[in-house]
């Protein structure tokens, strides 16, 4: 136990920014799995995994002298192909199954792509160096990486985008459609299949940029995926499904959360407080999870 | 019932045969000495088990081309069979119950990590089967009273004591205020317990004592408090991760401290990805090629790093030279001991005292090598930008001064 936070008072403004900043890049993790939880009510527990792999793209872009930040706009176009790919290839073969099989199945896609990754990548940790520098506020006492703000700023730009695509767009409204009543949609002339397959892709594509961006803020690593899926998945059960303003709430929520775990408790509880806080909420809402399944093929 | 008992027999007569008939592969095949080795070839491993692999496959070669083993007036060939333990110690455990119960190894290499090496110690120890191993730090390692177990490197606690003794010493002698962020592997935590008896021995406080998770990637946590407390040294042991994570935050986060001592900064290849941003930091090693040890396979430490590089197209970390060590120490000890027994070769690595490329290798009861001091190197980049490791503790293999205190980040 360190009570530093409040020997300090700084390093408490310093937490809150700090968690701010990554709950927004959690929370467009987090709005890609809600996104394709409540269309197809499918848990992806590979969604850390589409993350990395959107991280090397932008990795292997400043390998070759790109700037690593023009990933966030080339790795979602590459994710939502992969996206579709996985869609076409394993998805839609259980999307119609119970929800432990395609838990089961995704499971099955993370250890797929983290051997891949390795096997193709190597095991090495890697980063991406944006050379933003960095922002001094009070005297110099709160530093933050010009970086982690670039990310933010990218995470609320993209979600802001993809809620205006999600209300105007014909896609975008038969996607809501989908979500909300399945047959109903169909019924009216909505191509469910695509309107599934082009989830998927959305859902990848947010991954892509969320990975280009933890490259260039942290560091990646072929076995760095599961704590991004945990967090994704507490984020979206906290929030519900459909619930934007929630999603981003709880995933600055999340972010400060875990950065004063990290002060008080140790970094080494940092993710194990997420895991505890999981399990508590999960016990909470249990209620919320048992809801009925609706799909049609 | 009559016939189950029948194909019961009929079963394990063929499972003794089989498992008769493979134990005559045995070490020794014809002009060929085989030594075993479970190496991380995939897996979180897989970058540092292929050094440990091409520093073993570069010895082979060069011990093999100058005239291999002689033992009986006889000249012997080594050969190394791999298996990939997949980074996984379970699966270490099993390969190595595999390659000496039926491929019949009777002396074993060993794999990478002290996690993996500490997997497969109670198999050799269990079945006598000697193991060079050059990969393992872990202090428990050598209180466990393994006989078969040898280790050409310094044990993990030893890594950075050098460089608080060396902060001390700048201190005019006077004990110095220490932050301290470690995983929580056995690696790390003994890297830690060495730098508690450091500060102990010198009267030094610890003002920061950070453990780090598995899934390192931000540590602006320990830095924040850092910024806050100002201690005089930071020591950051995290493996790649770690080291990789810690200066690109500390140069994100303008973090100013006098002395920043790490591991792993090799594997890491600070500057080459992070670039100036890595300057100043010091690193412990096992090795540095600038050293200047001899033997007569590999000449001295810039001699085999040419080779190395010739061979295999990269500079060779530590992890490659000390594995490329083991095979020479396997060499002198089976000539010495004049036999393929494998007690008498044991006995014989026990007494190894000899000088390689590596260092002098002498090993201590436990089995630790006693007769090789870690070094330290800082990273150091001229005008243009391009960074080079230079050896500045000890004073008497050092080929720089060391900088200290570090540069605030205002004036760089």
């Amino acid at each position: 136990m360190d009570f530093l936070v409040f020997q300090y008072p700084m390093i408490t403004v310093q937490a809150c920014l700090d968690g701010i900043l990554l709950g927004v890049l959690f929370a467009l993790i987090a709005y890609g799995m809600a996104l394709q939880w409540g269309v197809m009510n499918i848990i992806n527990i590979a969604q850390g995994d589409l993350v990395i792999l959107g991280g090397y793209i932008a990795y292997f872009m400043y390998l070759y002298g790109i700037h690593p930040a023009w990933g966030v706009i080339v790795a979602p176009v590459i994710m939502y192909f992969v996206g579709i790919a996985i869609y076409k290839l394993v998805i839609n073969k259980v999307v119609d199954r119970d929800l432990f099989i395609s838990i089961l199945a995704t499971f099955g896609i993370s250890i797929l792509f983290m051997q891949l990754m390795n096997f193709a990548f190597g095991a090495d940790v890697v980063l991406a160096n944006s050379g933003y520098g960095t922002t001094m506020l009070f005297d110099s006492n709160v530093v933050l990486p010009n970086s982690k703000i670039f990310s933010a700023f990218i995470s609320i730009l993209f979600a802001a985008c993809l809620v205006i695509y999600m209300k105007k767009s014909k896609l975008g409204r038969a996607i809501r459609a989908t979500a909300q009543n399945a047959r109903a949609a169909k019924i009216l002339g909505v191509d469910t299949e695509k309107v599934y397959a082009a989830t998927f892709g959305i859902n990848a594509a947010l991954c892509g940029v969320a990975g280009a961006l933890i490259s260039i803020t942290f560091t990646i690593h072929p076995y760095m995926g599961l704590p991004y899926t945990i967090r994704s998945f507490m984020i979206v059960i906290v929030a519900g499904l459909g619930n934007l303003p929630g999603v981003a709430m709880s995933g600055m929520g999340l972010g400060v959360f875990e950065e004063f775990a990290d002060y008080i408790l140790g970094t080494e509880f940092r993710i194990g407080s997420v895991f505890l806080l999981l399990v508590l909420i999960l016990v909470y809402r249990r209620f919320k999870l048992s809801r009925k399944r609706e799909y049609l093929k | 019932m009559r016939l189950n008992k029948i194909i019961l027999s009929f079963v394990s007569a063929l499972v003794i045969l089989f498992s008769t008939s493979v134990a005559s592969f045995a070490k020794v095949v014809g002009d060929k000495i085989i030594l075993g080795a479970a190496i991380s070839l995939t897996g979180k491993y897989s970058s540092n088990g292929v050094h440990t692999q091409n520093g073993y496959n570069m010895a082979v070669d060069r011990i093999n081309s100058m005239g291999g083993v002689k033992v009986g007036g006889k000249t012997y060939k080594f050969d190394i069979i791999y298996y990939d333990d997949e980074s996984n110690p379970k699966r270490a455990a099993q390969l190595a119950e595999r390659l000496i119960s039926q491929d019949g190894v009777e002396f074993m290499l060993g794999p990478y990590s002290s996690g993996l090496t500490k997997a497969i110690a109670p198999v050799t120890e269990k079945y006598g089967v000697p193991m060079v191993e050059a990969n393992g730090a872990s202090r428990s390692l050598f209180t466990k009273g393994y006989k078969y177990l040898f280790a050409v490197l310094a044990p993990a606690n030893l890594y950075l004591d050098v460089a608080i003794e060396t902060a001390v010493e700048l201190n005019g002698g006077k004990g110095v205020r220490i932050a301290q962020a470690f995983e929580q592997d056995a690696f790390s935590q003994d890297v830690r317990l060495g730098i508690l008896d450091a500060a102990e021995r010198t009267g030094s406080k610890i003002i920061i004592d950070d453990k780090l998770p598995k899934e390192l990637n931000d540590m602006a946590a320990t830095l924040v408090k850092v910024k806050q407390m100002k201690p005089d040294v930071l020591v950051v042991s995290g493996h790649t991760k770690g080291a990789l994570t810690a200066i690109r935050q500390i140069a994100e986060m303008k973090v100013d401290v006098p002395m920043l001592a790490m591991t792993h900064c090799d594997a890491a290849k600070l500057s080459k990805q992070h670039g100036k941003n890595s300057q100043y930091a010091l690193c412990a090693s096992q090795w540095h090629k600038s050293l200047t040890y001899k033997d007569d396979f590999f000449k001295d430490g810039m001699t085999y790093a040419a080779d190395f590089e010739k061979e295999f197209g990269y500079d060779p970390p530590y992890q490659s030279a000390e594995s490329s060590a083991a095979l020479l120490v396997f060499k002198d000890a089976f000539e010495r001991a004049n036999s393929f027994d494998q007690k008498k070769v044991r006995d014989a690595l026990a007494a190894t005292n000899m000088q390689t490329f590596y260092g002098n290798i002498k090993f201590a009861p436990g089995g630790q090598n006693v007769d090789k001091p870690m070094v330290l190197f800082q990273v150091m980049c001229d005008a243009s930008g391009k960074c080079e490791n230079k050896v500045v503790a000890p004073l008497k293999w050092a080929s720089a001064k060391l900088i200290h205190p570090v540069p605030k980040w205002s004036e760089r």
